[in-house]
């Protein structure tokens, strides 16, 4: 019996979570499947291929998989999952809006952005905006699961290739069609892969004021993030948004600028290695999380941060 | 078009819950119950559509323990037309209560079910994708924008990096995200009112659904703690120590 990793990508290249879920899966057993779905994809197949520890790639290739609609992909993975003990997929939301869809197909459960693996029955994933902890055994007899990528390093790309097999398609379902996606452009990192991150919260002030926060960004080659305050706000737009709604990012370095540190923030960047945290409230929570904290207005230090920066 | 808005009973999000001490569950005994405000969201986008004349009823659906009428009647006083509470003592995990929730969209003959994109309580996320795989039809998460017309409906759904807009036949099952609307402020008139709005009680036996848990909670337990560190004079400071001594940059 193997493991089956649903690769996410976007046609034309892995998205580095597809990594860290292989490391997730490499935990519960050696014989790696990774599945590649989408349309004119076999580039991605092949860099697939190459990941370390996979030992077969399988590839689903057809026009109505271009898009990667549940609608579309579950039926295939329900059809290929009798042949694996478990069903893998990085918790982003292309993951997080089929995996549910695969496991009433098959009817199993299925087990949320896990955070570790204590055996190949027992998963631990955070509940109540990470407030606690949940250890889950399941008795089923497939385990569809989405893997927080920052709880699991990045597996190696070698040079040893895996086979890549294909895989007839499904018939089309034709229940939702793809009409179009506009995606945020953006020199910098992405924010859920970035080393460091700088991200922005109510006390910014205004979505102009942002540019401070995006300059330190380029000096710094970090992304920019935001508090669901300052996305409420209308100062940027959703998809900057880290926190318990938002995404879950683990960075080197995370910086809380104007941020005050509701739980809801919390629970997607306290996984984080080093925070820093600027604050003018001194009684900010943000500060207890914070491995280093400067108290102070934000506008004054945000110049004097860039300005120490480039020194040295 | 009939709509279905399912409504989950959750401990309010201004509480911080704690694991018991004995690591056996979470501690919710006593502490302040709310709906959970991704299906408010939802319960809004419902009864704007009703009010723009483009849904004929709205109907709640709650699932757990007797007092999730207290759930409903909330929805009910912000505009839906009755409710009906699947009630049970039960633990019930996301993939009972699609099946319960199937077993009424069908009794009902929705054209649309909304719910929220995720419960704050176990943070799943699971429940209406699930759902739609169960009834077979087509599914919009995550969704900030909603347009309804005749042959079907037009999402706006958050995805990583953007927004992705998709066409949906129905019926069809839409989770609601944060952006898209604001909920509205019940007023005391309208909560009086919702007290003689009819709420149907049902159970999951009468429903023929079979609810059984399929994942056991071993253990509940705090999550690692971070130590608050130190507050530095400056920026020149900071840099020194991210530099120096955190050797981050």
């Amino acid at each position: 019996m193997s493991i089956l990793i649903i690769a996410d990508h976007g046609n034309g290249a892995l998205k580095p979570a597809t990594l860290n879920t292989v490391t997730a899966a490499a935990q519960l057993g050696t014989e790696l499947h990774l599945l590649v779905v989408g349309e004119n994809c076999a580039a991605v197949a092949e860099e697939a291929a190459r990941i370390e520890g996979i030992t077969k790639v399988l590839l689903a290739d057809a026009p109505h998989y271009a898009r990667q609609l549940a609608e579309e992909v579950a039926p295939l993975i329900a059809r290929i999952a009798g042949d694996h003990t478990h069903l893998l997929a990085a918790a982003g939301t292309t993951g997080k809006d089929l995996m549910p869809r695969v496991a009433a197909l098959l009817d199993v459960a299925q087990i949320s952005e896990i955070t570790a693996i204590e055996s190949p029955d027992t998963f631990v994933r955070p509940i109540y905006a990470g407030n606690v902890m949940a250890s889950y055994q399941s008795a089923d007899p497939v385990k569809v699961i989405t893997v927080r990528a920052t709880a699991f390093e990045a597996a190696a790309v070698g040079d040893k290739a895996a086979t890549v097999q294909a895989v007839e398609a499904t018939a089309e379902a034709g229940l939702t069609q793809f009409i179009e996606e506009t995606l945020t452009v953006s020199e910098r990192p992405e924010l859920t892969a970035a080393k460091v991150v700088i991200s922005g919260g109510r006390g910014m002030g205004s979505g102009e004021n942002f540019s401070l926060l995006e300059e330190l960004a380029d000096q710094m080659g970090a992304a920019v993030g935001a508090s669901r305050a300052a996305v409420d706000a209308g100062f940027v737009p959703n998809d900057y948004q880290v926190g318990q709604t938002g995404k879950v990012v683990a960075p080197e370095l995370y910086v809380a600028v104007g941020i005050s540190g509701a739980i809801q923030h919390m629970a997607g960047m306290k996984d984080s290695k080093i925070i820093v945290a600027i604050n003018k409230d001194e009684e900010a929570p943000i500060f207890q999380v914070a491995d280093y904290g400067i108290v102070g207005d934000l506008f004054e230090v945000l110049p004097q941060l860039s300005e120490a920066l480039k020194q040295s | 078009m009939k709509i279905i808005v399912c409504v989950k009973r959750v401990v309010d999000y201004n509480i911080k819950v704690r694991p018991k001490a004995d690591n056996s569950g979470v501690d919710i005994a006593s502490v302040k119950m709310s709906m959970n405000p991704f299906d408010e969201i939802a319960v809004e986008a419902a009864v704007r559509l009703k009010e723009a004349g483009q849904a004929s009823e709205v109907v709640a659906v709650s699932m757990g323990v007797a007092q999730c009428q207290d759930t409903l009647r909330s929805a009910l006083a912000m505009g839906a037309d009755r409710a009906l509470l699947v009630e049970t003592d039960a633990e019930l995990q996301p993939l009972a209560v699609a099946k319960l929730a199937k077993s009424i969209a069908e009794r009902e003959q929705a054209d649309l079910v909304l719910l929220g994109k995720q419960a704050i309580d176990d943070d799943c996320n699971q429940t209406g994708q699930m759902l739609a795989a169960l009834l077979g039809c087509g599914q919009a998460s995550f969704a900030c924008d909603l347009q309804v017309d005749e042959d079907g409906l037009t999402v706006s759904r958050e995805i990583d990096g953007g927004v992705q807009s998709v066409r949906l036949k129905l019926p069809a099952v839409v989770t609601t995200d944060l952006r898209l609307n604001e909920p509205r402020y019940v007023k005391l008139p309208n909560i009086m009112k919702a007290k003689k709005k009819p709420l149907e009680r049902l159970s999951p036996e009468e429903l023929n659904v079979d609810v059984s848990p399929r994942l056991t909670l071993l253990r509940a337990s705090e999550p690692p703690r971070r130590q608050a560190g130190i507050k530095v004079a400056d920026a020149a400071e900071l840099v020194a120590k991210l530099r120096n001594e955190a050797k981050v940059i």
